[in-house]
C-alpha cells in the first residue's frame, strides 16, 4: 500500500467493516511487540506504582493541605498505610513473576544463560546501545540521521533497569520501615531514620522520573503524542513499526519470522478502554508531578 | 492507833529535817529551843490525847522559817498570826479547819490533809462539789481550783473587804489566773470562749467594774455564780440558754421593758428556745458589742414597708418589702434592723436615723475583708459604678444559700451570674484588657461548662472555683488564685492527683529553679476553652502548645514519621506526651523519666509491642539538616539528593535535545500520512 491508498481507505473508512455478529473488523496488519503477560504485568505495575506514590506522598508532603485531603480520601493514614503495603506486595509479585517469566522463556528458547543474557533481543546494555546513544546524540545535534532503532532502545533499557534498582532500594528500605522491630534486632535504631530518607528520596526520584522522563520518552514526544498504547495493546500497525524500528523489522524479515508476529487489530472498544486507562494514568502522574513541584518549591518545610 | 503509828514514824522525820533546817538557819537560840521542844515531845509522847489550843500550834508555827514537806516538796508551814487575826476566821481554832490534827500527838504527821471548809460551809461545799470545778477536782485534775485557790487560806477575807481575793474588783483577775488567754486551762481544757478576760474588760461590765470601780456591775461570778459553776450545756447552769435571762435579770430587772419591742416579754421566759436568749445578741464577755440597736421588731418596720405604694422620697423607687421573701430567705431569722442598722426605736420613724447602707460585713466580717482586697472590692471602694457589691450577686431580701438551686450563687447559676457583667459587650468585658475573649461562651462549651450546665454536675468547676467567690483578682496579682504561681494549686483543688504529679515535674517552679517562664495548667489546657484531654482536637493542638516553647525540637519531630502522621491530622501516633509524659515530664537523667535509659524501651513498647533497646535508638526528632548531630542522615540525604539531581539533569538534557528532532520526525511521518491515519483511526473508535 502506498500512502495515497492509505489516505483513500481512511477517508472511506473501508478499512473498517462491521461483521454480522456486530463486531468491527479493522483491516490493518499489526505486529505484536509485547506478550500478554508482560502487558498485564505493566498494568499491575502502573496501578501499584501510582497507589504507592499517592499514599507515600501523603506522608512525605504531610505539610501540604493536599496530603491531608488525599490521606482522608484513602480513609486515614492507617488505611493509606495498608494500601501502600498491599501495592508494594503487588509490585513484588509483578517483579517475581517477571523473573520467573524470564526463566521460562530462557528454557523455552533453549538458550544458554550467556546466549539469553547477551543476544540481540536481551534487555542488557550492549555495544549497539552505545552506538545508538551516540548516534542519537548526533541526530539531536543535527550531525546525522535518526538511528535505526532495534527491538529495544537504550532509553527503554534504562527505564527497565531503573525499575530493578528502584525495587531493590525502595523495596529493601520499605521492608525495614515495615518491620522496624525485627530489623533493629541486628541494626541500630538510626538505620530506620536513614531508611526513611532513602525510601522517601528514591521514591521521589522514581515518581519524578517516570512521570516526566518516561512519560516524554514513550507518550509525549511529538511522534507519539498524546500517548503510545502499545504497552497495553501489545501491537502497533506494521507500517508504523517499519518506520520506528527499521532494524528490528529488517531482522525479522531476514529471519523470516515476521509472519509469526503479525496479528489482528483490537476492537475499537478495547482501544477505547485502553485509552481511558492511559489517560487516567497520565493525568494522575502529571498531578503527582504538579503536587511534588508545589510541595518542594512553594511550601517546602 | 493507826494514826499514832504513822505519827511516830513522822516524828523522827520532822526532827531530822529540823536539824538540817537549823544548820541552815544558823541561829543558836533556835537550835536550843528546837532541841528543847524535841525533848519535851519525847517526854509527853506516852501521855497523848488532848485538845490542842491555837497557842499549842503557834508554838511551832509562829516560826517563819518552819518548813515541812508535802508530797515530797519542802514548803513553809509558817502561820502569820496577824494575818490570821485579821481574817474572817480569827478566833476559830486551828483544828476546826485542820480537823485531821485534832488530838494528834506532837510533833504531828507530815502531809497534813487539806483544811476542811466543808465542816462549816457545808452548803457552799455541796454546790462546789457539783460544779465544774468540784467535779474536776474530784477526778484529780491538777488544774482544778480548790477553795483556797480562790479564797486563800489563813488570810481569808470577806467579800466586802476590798483586799479580799474575791472582792468584785479582784474577781476578773482571780478567774483570769486560770481563764486568761494562754493559760493551761484555756489551752488544755474544753473552753469554747476565747479572750474571755480581755473581752470582759472591754465590755460594758468590765469597763464599769475595772475602770469606773462600779462594784455592783457584773463580774465573772455574777453570771457564772461563785460556786456552782456549770457549763452552759448543763440545764442547771446559770448560763444555760433557758436560765440566762434570769441570770441577766438579776441586775437588769427591767430588761423586759427595754426589750419589749424585740420580744413580747412573757414569751421570753416561757419559750426560751423559740426566742433569742440574751447572749444571742449580747455576746458573753463582749456585752457592749450589740448586734443591733436596742431592738426593733420586724413588725415595726413592716408597719410602713408592707405598703406596696411606699416610695423613696428622693428617687421614687419602691420601698415595699415582701416579708414572705425575707422569711423564705437565708436570713429568715435575722431581723430587719440587724442589717439596716442605725435605727432609733424611740423615733416616730425609727429608720430616719439610718445613714449607712447595709453592711454585710458586720456579720460576714471575714468575707467582707476578702471582698475589700478583691478587684470587685477595690473598684467598689473607688465608687466605680460598675463595681458589684454584695447584693449584685447575692440579692437583697431574697438571699438564698448556695445549696438552693434557685439561688443566683447556686453552682449552675454562677456562669450566668458572672455573665451579667463579663459577657462580651457587658460592663466588665468592655473594660477588660486581657487576652481572653468570649469568656462565657467558651466556658459554656468547655468540659467544665458542659459538665456544669449541660450535665448539671454541680461539683464541676464554675467561675468561682478558679477565681474564688470573694477574692477574685487579675492574674498578675500575686495573691490571685489565677496567678501563674497559684494556678496549679487552684486546679489542684479538684485535680489533686495531677497537681501532685505536676509539682514534681520539670515544668513546675517547685521542681525547676529556672528564670525561664514555666508553663502552668492553662498554657496547655487554656483558661476557658478547656476540652477533654482525650479528644482528638486537644491531642493535635497540644503539639503546637509544646512547640511554642520547644520550637526546634517540635519542628524536627514533624520531620519524622510520628510527626508527619500527626500533621496529617491523626492522633494514633506518638505525640509529645506519649513519650515525654503529660504532667510528669522529667529530664531524661531522672530515673523516673519516661525517657530515662531504664524506661525508654517500655515507653516505646506502649505502641511498638516488640520494641527492643536498639529500636529505642530511633531518632524521634531527627533532621537531615544537622551534619554534626546526625551525620548519617545528613550525608544520606545529600547523597540521595545528588543522585536525584544528576539523574534529572542527564535525562532532562537528553529530552530537551530530543524534542526538536522528534517534532521534525513527526512532520516527516505526517508527510507520509501515517500520523493522520493513526489519528483518524483513533477518532473513529
Amino acid at each position: 500500500m502506498n500512502s495515497e491508498d492509505i489516505q483513500k481507505t481512511n477517508a472511506g473508512t473501508d478499512q473498517q467493516e462491521v461483521r454480522e455478529d456486530g463486531k468491527i473488523v479493522i483491516n490493518e496488519t499489526q505486529i505484536e511487540r509485547f506478550s500478554r503477560l508482560n502487558r498485564i504485568l505493566h498494568v499491575l505495575m502502573i496501578v501499584s506504582f501510582i497507589s504507592l506514590a499517592l499514599t507515600g506522598m501523603t506522608l512525605k508532603f504531610s505539610y501540604t493541605s493536599w496530603a491531608v485531603f488525599l490521606s482522608k480520601l484513602f480513609g486515614g493514614f492507617e488505611l493509606a498505610g495498608y494500601v501502600h503495603r498491599f501495592a508494594a506486595f503487588i509490585m513484588f509479585i509483578v517483579f517475581i513473576t517477571h523473573i520467573i517469566d524470564l526463566i521460562r522463556i530462557k528454557r523455552k528458547e533453549k538458550k544458554t544463560l550467556k546466549e539469553f543474557l547477551f543476544d540481540q533481543d536481551s534487555m542488557l546494555f550492549n555495544k549497539h546501545d552505545l552506538k545508538d546513544f551516540i548516534d542519537s546524540l548526533k541526530w539531536f545535534l543535527g550531525l546525522g540521521e535518526r538511528p535505526e532503532y532495534g527491538r529495544w532502545t537504550y532509553w527503554e533499557k534504562f527505564d527497565y533497569f531503573a525499575v530493578f534498582w528502584g525495587i531493590c532500594v525502595i523495596g529493601s528500605t520499605g521492608l525495614t520501615l515495615w518491620f522496624p522491630e525485627f530489623f533493629t534486632q541486628f541494626m541500630p535504631g538510626w538505620v530506620i531514620n536513614v531508611a526513611t530518607i532513602i525510601h522517601s528520596d528514591e521514591a521521589l526520584l522514581a515518581t519524578g522520573f517516570i512521570f516526566t522522563v518516561h512519560f516524554f520518552n514513550t507518550h509525549l514526544r511529538p511522534e507519539k503524542f498524546p500517548m503510545d498504547i502499545v504497552i497495553f495493546s501489545g501491537r502497533i500497525p506494521l507500517e508504523e513499526f517499519k518506520l520506528d524500528r527499521p532494524k528490528e523489522y529488517q531482522e525479522l524479515i531476514e529471519k523470516g519470522e515476521l509472519e509469526k508476529h503479525l496479528v489482528e487489530a483490537y476492537q475499537p472498544i478495547v482501544i477505547k478502554t485502553i485509552k481511558v486507562f492511559g489517560w487516567i494514568a497520565l493525568i494522575t502522574g502529571f498531578s503527582i508531578i504538579i503536587w511534588i513541584i508545589y510541595a518542594m518549591i512553594f511550601v517546602y518545610k | 492507833m493507826k494514826i499514832q503509828e504513822t505519827n511516830k514514824q513522822g516524828k523522827m522525820k520532822v526532827n531530822f529535817s529540823y536539824i538540817i533546817d537549823i544548820t541552815a538557819s544558823g541561829s543558836f537560840l533556835k537550835i536550843f529551843r528546837s532541841i528543847l521542844v524535841s525533848f519535851l515531845y519525847l517526854l509527853v509522847l506516852p501521855v497523848s490525847r488532848y485538845a490542842q489550843e491555837n497557842s499549842d500550834c503557834m508554838m511551832c508555827h509562829e516560826d517563819n522559817s518552819l518548813s515541812g514537806t508535802r508530797k515530797g516538796k519542802q514548803i513553809s508551814v509558817f502561820v502569820n498570826q496577824k494575818t490570821l487575826a485579821s481574817s474572817v476566821h480569827s478566833g476559830i481554832d486551828c483544828i476546826s479547819c485542820h480537823t485531821d490534827l485534832e488530838e494528834s500527838d506532837f510533833p504531828h504527821k507530815e502531809d497534813v490533809d487539806k483544811a476542811q471548809c466543808k465542816t462549816c460551809h457545808d452548803e457552799v461545799s455541796a454546790k462546789y462539789e457539783k460544779s465544774l470545778h468540784g467535779k474536776a477536782a474530784a477526778k484529780g485534775d491538777r488544774l482544778a481550783p480548790l477553795c483556797q485557790d480562790c479564797h486563800g487560806s489563813h488570810n481569808i477575807k470577806g467579800v466586802k473587804d476590798s483586799k479580799s481575793l474575791i472582792a468584785p474588783l479582784n474577781i476578773p483577775a482571780l478567774c483570769g489566773k486560770c481563764h486568761k488567754e494562754g493559760t493551761p486551762v484555756q489551752q488544755q481544757r474544753n473552753i469554747e470562749q476565747t479572750n474571755i478576760i480581755e473581752n470582759y474588760s472591754e465590755s460594758i461590765h468590765g469597763e464599769g467594774l475595772l475602770k469606773k470601780g462600779l462594784i455592783v456591775t457584773a463580774t465573772c461570778t455574777s453570771c457564772h455564780t461563785a460556786h456552782d459553776i456549770l457549763p452552759h450545756t448543763d440545764p442547771g447552769s446559770s448560763i444555760a440558754r433557758k436560765n440566762i435571762a434570769n441570770t441577766c435579770a438579776k441586775c437588769h430587772a427591767e430588761i423586759e421593758l427595754v426589750h419589749r419591742k424585740v420580744i413580747k416579754g412573757a414569751l421570753w421566759e416561757k419559750e426560751a428556745n423559740v426566742l433569742p436568749a440574751c447572749v444571742d445578741c449580747h455576746q458573753p464577755h463582749k456585752a457592749r458589742k450589740v448586734f443591733y440597736d436596742q431592738g426593733m421588731a420586724d413588725l415595726d418596720c413592716l408597719g410602713c414597708h408592707n405598703n406596696r405604694d411606699i416610695k423613696a422620697s428622693g428617687n421614687k423607687h419602691s420601698l415595699f418589702v415582701d416579708y414572705s421573701i425575707v422569711k423564705s430567705s437565708r436570713h429568715s431569722n435575722i431581723s430587719c434592723s440587724q442589717c439596716h442598722s442605725g435605727v432609733s426605736p424611740s423615733h416616730i420613724r425609727p429608720c430616719d436615723s439610718i445613714t449607712q447602707k447595709v453592711d454585710c460585713s458586720s456579720c460576714h466580717a471575714e468575707i467582707g475583708e476578702e471582698y475589700k482586697l478583691s478587684m470587685h472590692g477595690t473598684l467598689e471602694a473607688k465608687n466605680d459604678p460598675n463595681a458589684p457589691s454584695c447584693s449584685e450577686c447575692h440579692g437583697t431580701h431574697n438571699i438564698l444559700g448556695n445549696k438552693d438551686s434557685k439561688s443566683p450563687i447556686f453552682p449552675i447559676n454562677i456562669p450566668n451570674l458572672c455573665a451579667k457583667c463579663h459577657r462580651e459587650g457587658e460592663s466588665a468585658a468592655v473594660r477588660y484588657t486581657g487576652s481572653e475573649t468570649e469568656i462565657i461562651e467558651n466556658y459554656t462549651e468547655s468540659i467544665h461548662g458542659k459538665g456544669l450546665m449541660k450535665s448539671g454536675l454541680t461539683v464541676t468547676a464554675t467561675c468561682t472555683d478558679c477565681h474564688t467567690a470573694h477574692r477574685e483578682l487579675p492574674h498578675d496579682s500575686l495573691l490571685s488564685s489565677i496567678n501563674p504561681n497559684n494556678i496549679p494549686s487552684t486546679c489542684g483543688n479538684c485535680h489533686h492527683g495531677i497537681q501532685e504529679k505536676f509539682e514534681k515535674s520539670i515544668h513546675s517552679a517547685k521542681f525547676n529553679k529556672t528564670d525561664k517562664a514555666l508553663p502552668t495548667c492553662d498554657d496547655c489546657h487554656t483558661a476557658h476553652k478547656i476540652i477533654r484531654a482525650d479528644s482528638e482536637g486537644f491531642k493535635l493542638k497540644i503539639m503546637d502548645q509544646c512547640g511554642r516553647c520547644h520550637e526546634v525540637i517540635a519542628s524536627t519531630y514533624f520531620e519524622t514519621y510520628h510527626g508527619k502522621v500527626s500533621q496529617l491530622g491523626y492522633t494514633k501516633t506518638a505525640k509529645c506526651y506519649d513519650c515525654h509524659g503529660a504532667h510528669d515530664i522529667l529530664p531524661i537523667e531522672n530515673p523516673a523519666s519516661h525517657l530515662n535509659r531504664r524506661n525508654i524501651v517500655q515507653t516505646c513498647q506502649k505502641c511498638h509491642i516488640n520494641a527492643n533497646k536498639q529500636f529505642a535508638g530511633y531518632f524521634t526528632h531527627a533532621t537531615h539538616h544537622d551534619p554534626q548531630k546526625y551525620p548519617w542522615l545528613f550525608w544520606t540525604f545529600w547523597g540521595m539528593t545528588g543522585l536525584l539531581i544528576f539523574t534529572f539533569v542527564i535525562a532532562g538534557i537528553h529530552t530537551l535535545l530530543w524534542l526538536p528532532r522528534s517534532l521534525q520526525w513527526r512532520r516527516q511521518l505526517n508527510k507520509k500520512k501515517l500520523i493522520d491515519k493513526k489519528n483518524n483511526s483513533g477518532n473513529n473508535e
